[in-house]
């Protein structure tokens, strides 16, 4: 049984891990090809940062992907505490409901359907272009609120009610009891949110390619228009550049985790 | 926890800093909508065309310009995004049968072919084409023919020459069809000598019943070609010309790949127009203007590897050194007129229940 999930876990380490290894390894070729390694050489990282397009490509996406996370945060945990605090059990359902349709709804329909919308304002009030960096916004927006929603409402629940109470009790206004004591016990769940918003942001296509607006182009959408010819290996660079800021991400923030565990342990004892 | 959150927020700061250069006042914009890698971007110390503009426009108008260059993966994307009204581009570059159909949907504006004298450049053989028969709404960009690619070393030389190298049963398992319905139906079509535009159903069950005796010797590919064929795993598939040299380029040892034209093949052309939403026609003509210019245009026809219409860039000694003799006979093959064999075989946009049929005849095809 051992060797079994031994063998399991590998075969699905592989399955995870091979496609990113060839990138790695292949950003690193000298000649274009995916299949015959040539050479070692640095060159692709040397046209990735001449190549002034995909910079700003990568430039547009990191700004949307940061302002569109940080905003459905602030609105979704909003949202959550308002949701949590409903009376009404039926009136619940349907909020839960209608928060999580952005997330269910297929990527093209709701893509297709604030492209409409857009265009439809946009003619409304006579603009020759409705499509911006901030119609995209709003659309990332929309598709990353029920993510974060969905972190925050479970710890609201997990919390006890009377930790707020108890601190009202004791003389702080609700505002203050909310900022002071509910806050940072559902803390985890809006880190969670905001990192799921954000990843979400980051790699989203269809809904981006409906609504970007002239001149701003995300890099989604700049190496999907690549394959009418091939995709050059500057992307592979750049995939491995990402890979490795993100790895170096998840390395930085488990560090100060591991503390506080040991921290605990020891004080259990 | 925490420190994640400040690692989030000195990241946000990072891009908000980025940001800092807005749009600034009085600048003059192009936009411009193109496919992806179209056109010399600067990389590999080709030309950077979009940069090269925007100086020179600023030199010889006195005005700053800015150009947002966009880019697009299929014809249809292009169609749908401007169809919708939700965008303006002031130049597009869509293919030969987007071209007639948007001209027919009156979402091209006439140019004005005085704001463009380096039309003159544009060879004879390229003007009165079907998608613009008075040459009234755009310039050729470049274009393409599809040939046959084969690996040398595995494939007996008198086997090539016809499309039946694609049907032959020794190479069975190492053949490459277009996963296309269009092009894999154009390879069947071709091959029998039918019309590829035709609106008979009984001619494309004919080419159907080709493809599916072809079934059990191809896989069906895209760019997937690319890897496959300069690794040697297949050795026979049919590309566009230009391509066939950037997988000459990274073959691997051993691979032996050449390159020809079936007597009958689809002709793709490329071309620069000026859809309806465009904003400052001057500008945009000034741009066509200026890509066909000699330096650009030989920078582009370079990057792109496709041939050119442009006169400046097939007659240019540089040009022709660069590329070399047997990509000049590749790019360039000797046709009688460019125009009569383009007019014929090249395909054209079908009606919508045509298509449709094609379609379901092409899952059938996968499918069985």
């Amino acid at each position: 049984m051992k060797t079994v999930s031994r063998v399991y876990t590998a075969l699905m380490l592989v399955f995870l891990f091979a496609p990113i290894a060839i990138l790695l390894f292949f950003s690193f070729n000298e000649g274009k090809s995916l299949s015959v390694f040539s050479g070692f050489s640095l060159k692709w990282y040397q046209e990735l940062f001449r190549d002034r397009d995909t910079l700003t490509a990568v430039k547009n996406t990191l700004v949307l992907a940061c302002t569109a996370s940080v905003v459905s945060t602030v609105m979704g945990t909003a949202a959550a505490v308002g949701i949590s605090r409903l009376r009404s059990k039926h009136l619940r359902g349907v909020m839960d409901t209608v928060t999580n349709i952005p997330m269910v709804n297929p990527d093209i329909i709701t893509g297709i359907s604030l492209m409409m919308m857009f265009v439809f304002i946009g003619s409304f009030f006579g603009m020759r272009t409705s499509l911006s960096f901030y119609t995209m916004l709003i659309a990332h927006i929309t598709f990353c609120l029920p993510y974060v929603i969905l972190q925050v409402l479970p710890k609201l629940e997990q919390m006890d009610p009377s930790l707020p109470e108890a601190a009202m009790d004791l003389g702080c206004t609700p505002l203050r009891a909310f900022f002071k004591v509910e806050l940072p016990e559902i803390m985890p769940g809006i880190v969670t949110g905001l990192i799921m918003a954000f990843t979400m942001s980051l790699d989203d296509f269809v809904i981006s390619y409906f609504t970007q607006g002239n001149g701003f182009q995300t890099l989604p959408i700049r190496i999907y228009s690549m394959t009418k010819k091939t995709v050059t290996p500057k992307m592979y660079a750049l995939a491995t550049i990402i890979f490795f800021v993100i790895l170096a991400l998840l390395l930085v923030s488990n560090i100060p985790d591991r503390e506080q565990d040991g921290a605990a342990k020891r004080k259990n004892k | 926890m925490k420190k994640l959150l400040l690692l989030v927020l000195s990241a946000l700061a990072l891009a908000a800093l980025l940001t800092g250069c807005g749009s600034g006042g009085g600048m003059l914009t192009l936009n411009v909508y193109n496919w992806g890698e179209y056109i010399s971007d600067g990389s590999e110390g080709s030309l950077d065309t979009i940069r090269e503009f925007e100086s020179w426009y600023e030199q010889e108008h006195g005005t700053k310009l800015k150009v947002n260059y966009d880019t697009y993966t299929s014809n249809e994307d292009m169609y749908a995004k401007l169809s919708s009204g939700a965008v303006s581009y002031d130049v597009v570059i869509p293919s030969d049968y987007m071209i007639a159909r948007m001209i027919s949907e009156d979402m091209l504006l006439p140019l004005n072919y005085d704001n463009i004298p380096n039309y003159q450049y544009i060879g004879e053989d390229f003007r009165g084409l079907y998608y613009d028969e008075e040459d009234k709404y755009t310039v050729p960009y470049t274009y393409g023919v599809v040939g046959i690619i084969y690996n040398a070393s595995k494939v007996d030389e008198a086997d090539a020459g016809g499309w039946d190298l694609m049907w032959n049963e020794k190479y069975s398992g190492s053949i490459l069809q277009f996963n296309n319905s269009r092009d894999a139906f154009g390879t069947a079509m071709y091959k029998l000598g039918l019309d590829v535009n035709s609106t008979d159903r009984a001619v494309w069950d004919t080419a159907f019943d080709e493809l599916v005796a072809q079934r059990p010797h191809v896989s069906y590919v895209m760019d997937e070609i690319y890897n496959l064929m300069e690794s040697g795993e297949a050795d026979i598939g049919a590309y566009y010309a230009g391509d066939y040299f950037t997988m000459l380029d990274a073959q691997a040892e051993g691979v032996d790949l050449r390159f020809y034209y079936p007597e009958h093949t689809n002709y793709f052309l490329d071309a620069m127009c000026i859809p309806s939403s465009c904003q400052n026609q001057e500008l945009a003509e000034c741009f066509i203007n200026f890509m066909l210019s000699r330096d650009v245009a030989v920078a582009n026809a370079e990057y792109i590897s496709y041939a050119s219409p442009n006169s400046l860039v097939v007659n240019d000694p540089e040009y022709i050194e660069d590329m070399g003799p047997e990509a000049m006979e590749i790019l360039y093959p000797e046709l009688e007129s460019f125009r009569e064999s383009y007019n014929l075989y090249a395909y054209r946009n079908l009606d919508a229940e045509t298509l449709d049929y094609i379609n379901t005849l092409w899952e059938n095809v996968k499918i069985n």
